[in-house]
């Protein structure tokens, strides 16, 4: 299996390298070519799955002589997490990322078979480089193949690994890796296109029209890893946090934020023709911060808890990276005639002015992360001193940035594109601004919320993001119940499935706002304390009163497990239990040793959680293990003492000691052996473990009442749903995708465009005036496309080199 | 106002902004960051010296003091004179001997002293080196 899954490995290198030739070859619009450089792409896809499938059967089967698996798996990792063992290797995940790379490139290029003709063979190209560079990295590069051949012990394949970490065995790892990865890769699908563009110089919308989704699709991937990392942290690291500023986890962060600021931006290209130079920017730095992240959890060049071993592939990233950014840039700065703006920023009042900002503030925050993710090597440049900044720096800007986002959220969906007159914008903001009002006064008079300036500045903004948020959805299903008839809850369903993206967008919106709501509330208003307690005492956290009811503990062959009843109790009445513990792993892979071993291991805390809507309270414990140490010291004597063949021994000690030395001679005896002394032992730890339960040594308790943890996670799920709302294709697409001219995609775009400002004239947000100046422009403009269509062939206006399809009726979709 | 003189208004404006917020990470973060320094840079400090200590527990020198613990730090190299540490509070999962920790604290005449809350442990490293030995 190990020699098949090399040559399918080397195969797929070979298909990336010939569909990136082929399609090059094509781009002189060679249909045939691009067709068959478009099946290679299905080839490469299709070859790695099978190198995924060969090395996921060799972790479920325990195939040892594969060394991914004898290193990250064992027999007793449970069934799940073998699995998932794949992606805790470094070559695993690289295999991982070119793997899902492939899935993306082969979806993209499926759902562009029929369109961007000049522009696929460079994007194409861009994606299987880039294929190729990842492919063969692991073919090329030392210690990353992930068919290398396990070093053998006498001669033999292994007959067990060394195991999954146990910080690692979560469920959310079994899942957060991949959606990270997904979220780093697809990002790749918008860069290629965008270099495709440029290339060719066919810079309007098009790209991002056929890439958007894409973009959307990383963005909600990436978004939902950086939650699942954060709730690992929150309940299995056991400090009680969810978010550290630590590098690897900045490096996520980066590429989200700048791809939320891509997804606003490119709207404003859509719809205005505006910001080309700056969406081709961000594209370009998305990509290259995904990029990053992929490179700094490889390279060991900064400190983090995260802490991957330096190893060989970190240069390597890091010159693609270097390539990336050159490349793109030179390529922008030749394009900059191509790129200027069709038209300007009619008013500061406007979305698109709003979107502007709200793109600042973004970019700034990832300035703001980066420079202080990397400022270790800078300080190290100038001062020659490794210095690096803790929390309190990163919060000291973040904060502002994230109030001011969360406010410009609140204004850019009342406003309409292009202006809004003082009117229509009292009209518009009146409601939303009185609610902030009346929830900030309430706060302040009922919570101690002005302690904290920062966290009710938040909380104002929210409340007033929040109400304009409900009052779009409110005057947009008045307006489509006056014109369908409909009743009100059929009216809404169909307000949201007509305007997939608008409202889907919302939806985000109002997801992300509450999750912050959430960061604010649990970071400005935690109480965090550290508590020792014996069997039998009680203290008192912020009203709660936590007592020590008894100790637990339990056993099995990889670990033990001590840890306690605490009886919670509010305002006198009993209202749960919590168990907090701590396991303690022996060291896996190793040869059963000594009940010691127990120690030596990965200690991990199981958080004793009571989640509420208002408060979280969250325990994790250290037990006082001392004594049990001390027992075990005794029964790794005894059992000593019986294997030497001391006298007096019993029966049983004779038995083990004759086939420990008849396995010592003969290796194929050794797994019997091991397990009759892991049976022995077993027996002897438990007897051990059980003195934990009549133990009076303290533990240490950290007892974290956490105001508005949950609002964070039913946040993120408003934003998810959100998010797949907007994704979801609209109807239209859904009867059949269309040959669609690009006349014909810029006609449908402009009457989208119409549709928006009826609505937001509908909705009130356009006063009378306003919409009719805006009407009489966007229809002047839709009659100069169809001008140009009439009179096409030559085709102006940069839409040349369009060859002629057979069109298709209208089929704009209306209403 | 013509919108060209706007413009490039706005475009003034907002380059001062991000100058600002430049010149203010900058300034801030060389201020406000602590050294790293590994316990041999460490061990013959003036008290009161603050840093950020980064190296490795050493094996079987973690102790159980009162509320803390106390340990010794040595170079990651594991070369060098090791570092009497004192820490307050729970200390994070995956700490234990062998393992390279990063915390900020003072230099005290009897050693280093942690700060409660900013013990990081690395994990045992996820990716295996070869050096890992």
């Amino acid at each position: 299996m190990l020699s098949l899954g090399s040559a399918l490995l080397g195969l797929a290198f070979l298909a990336a390298l010939a569909a990136g030739a082929i399609a090059l070859s094509g781009r002189n619009g060679d249909e045939r070519r691009l067709r068959l450089s478009r099946r290679v792409v299905y080839a490469f896809c299709g070859l790695l799955t099978a190198c995924v499938a060969i090395i996921e059967l060799a972790f479920a089967g325990d195939d040892f002589s594969f060394n991914i698996v004898q290193q990250h798996s064992s027999i007793e990792t449970p069934a799940g997490y073998k699995l998932a063992a794949m992606w805790s290797s470094q070559e695993g995940s690289l295999l991982l990322w070119a793997w899902v790379l492939s899935i993306a490139a082969s979806a993209a290029l499926y759902a562009t078979r029929n369109k961007l003709r000049e522009l696929v063979p460079w994007a194409t190209a861009v994606m299987m480089g880039i294929a190729a560079f990842f492919t063969g990295l692991m073919l090329f590069a030392p210690d990353v193949d992930p068919f290398a051949k396990a070093t053998m012990q006498m001669g033999q394949v292994p007959s067990d690994g060394v195991g999954l970490n146990p910080l690692l065995q979560h469920p959310s790892m079994m899942i957060h890796p991949p959606m990270l990865y997904s979220g780093y890769v697809a990002f790749t699908i918008p860069f290629a296109f965008a270099i495709g563009a440029l290339v060719t110089r066919r810079i309007d919308a098009e790209w991002i029209r056929a890439t958007r989704r894409f973009a959307l699709i990383a963005w909600t991937f990436l978004g939902f890893g950086l939650l699942l990392g954060a709730r690992w942290s929150y309940t299995e690291l056991g400090w009680g946090g969810y978010w550290a500023w630590d590098p690897v986890e900045n490096a996520a962060l980066m590429p989200w934020l700048l791809g939320t600021a891509f997804l606003h931006s490119i709207m404003v290209q859509e719809k205005r023709g505006m910001l080309k130079v700056w969406n081709a920017s961000l594209i370009v730095g998305t990509f290259s911060m995904a990029l990053l992240g992929t490179f700094l959890v490889r390279s060991g060049v900064l400190q983090s808890i995260h802490a991957f071993g330096d190893n060989t592939v970190g240069p390597y990233i890091l010159g693609l990276i270097a390539v990336v950014l050159v490349g793109s840039t030179a390529l922008i700065v030749s394009r900059l005639d191509d790129l200027r703006s069709e038209k300007r920023i009619d008013s500061l009042a406007s979305r698109e002015s709003i979107f502007l900002v709200n793109n600042l503030l973004l970019v700034g925050m990832t300035a703001v992360i980066f420079w202080g993710t990397f400022f270790p090597l800078i300080s190290e440049l100038f001062t020659g001193d490794k210095a690096s900044l803790a929390a309190p720096w990163f919060d000291r800007y973040t904060t502002p940035l994230a109030i001011g986002l969360v406010l410009f959220t609140g204004i850019g969906p009342l406003l309409a594109w292009r202006r809004v007159s003082w009117e229509s914008a009292q009209r518009v903001f009146r409601i939303p601004l009185a609610v902030a009002a009346v929830v900030t006064l309430a706060l302040v008079v009922f919570t101690g919320a002005d302690d904290h300036l920062w966290a009710l500045s938040l909380f104002a903004f929210a409340a007033f993001a929040l109400t304009g948020l409900a009052q779009e959805f409110w005057t947009g299903t008045q307006a489509r119940k006056e014109l369908s008839g409909e009743p009100g809850p059929q009216a809404l369903v169909g307000l949201v499935s007509r305007n997939r993206r608008r409202y889907g967008g919302y939806i985000v919106h109002i997801g992300v706002i509450v999750l912050l709501v959430g960061v604010a509330g649990s970071s400005s208003f935690q109480t965090n304390r550290d508590v020792e307690l014996r069997p039998g005492e009680s203290t008192t956290v912020d009203g709660r009163t936590i007592t020590y009811v008894k100790p637990t503990m339990a056993v099995d062959e990889e670990k033990f497990t001590f840890g306690s009843l605490l009886r919670i109790e509010e305002g006198g009445e009993v209202v749960g239990f919590v168990r907090p513990s701590r396991r303690f792993f022996r060291p896996t892979g190793q040869a059963p040793g000594p009940i010691s071993t127990y120690f030596a291991g990965e200690a991990t805390s199981e958080v004793g959680l009571r989640a509420g809507f208002w408060h979280d309270l969250w325990i994790a414990e250290q037990p006082n293990v001392a004594e049990v140490q001390r027992g075990v010291r005794l029964a790794d004597q005894g059992f000593s003492a019986c294997v030497q063949g001391a006298p007096g021994t019993p029966e049983q000690c004779k038995a083990l000691r004759a086939l420990m030395q008849a396995a010592a001679a003969d290796p194929s005896l050794q797994p019997q052996a091991f397990r009759q002394i892991s049976q022995l032992q077993g027996l002897a730890a438990e007897r051990v473990a059980k003195s934990f339960l009549t133990t009076t040594a303290a533990s240490t308790f950290k007892v974290i009442v956490n105001p508005l943890v949950t609002w964070m996670w039913i946040g993120a799920l408003i934003a998810l749903a959100g998010a797949l709302i907007a994704l979801w294709p609209s109807r239209g697409r859904r009867r059949g995708a269309l040959v669609r001219t690009e006349t014909d995609a810029r006609k449908e775009a402009k009457y989208r465009e119409i549709r928006d400002a009826e609505l937001d004239h509908a909705t009130g947000k356009l006063s009378d005036e306003d919409f009719a100046l805006v009407d009489a422009e966007l229809r002047r403009e839709a009659i100069e496309i169809l001008d140009r269509e009439t009179g096409d062939g030559s085709g102006n206006g940069g839409s040349n080199g369009n060859r002629a399809h057979p069109r298709e009726p209208e089929k704009v979709e209306q209403g | 106002m013509d919108p060209q003189r706007k413009r490039k208004i706005r475009l003034v404006v907002a380059l001062s902004v991000a100058v600002l917020l430049g010149v203010a990470l900058i300034y801030t973060s060389f201020s406000a960051s602590t050294e790293a320094r590994e316990p041999s840079e460490l061990v013959n400090a003036a008290p009161g010296t603050s840093a950020e200590l980064t190296g490795k527990v050493v094996q079987g020198s973690i102790r159980r003091d009162g509320n803390g613990i106390a340990f010794r730090v040595i170079d990651r190299d594991g070369k060098g004179q090791s570092l009497p540490v004192t820490y307050q509070g729970a200390v994070p999962d995956p700490f234990r001997g062998g393992r390279e920790i990063v915390l900020t604290g003072t230099v005290e005449s009897a050693g280093f002293v942690g700060e409660p809350e900013t013990l990081i442990t690395k994990c045992p490293s996820k990716f295996t080196t070869k050096s890992d030995a």
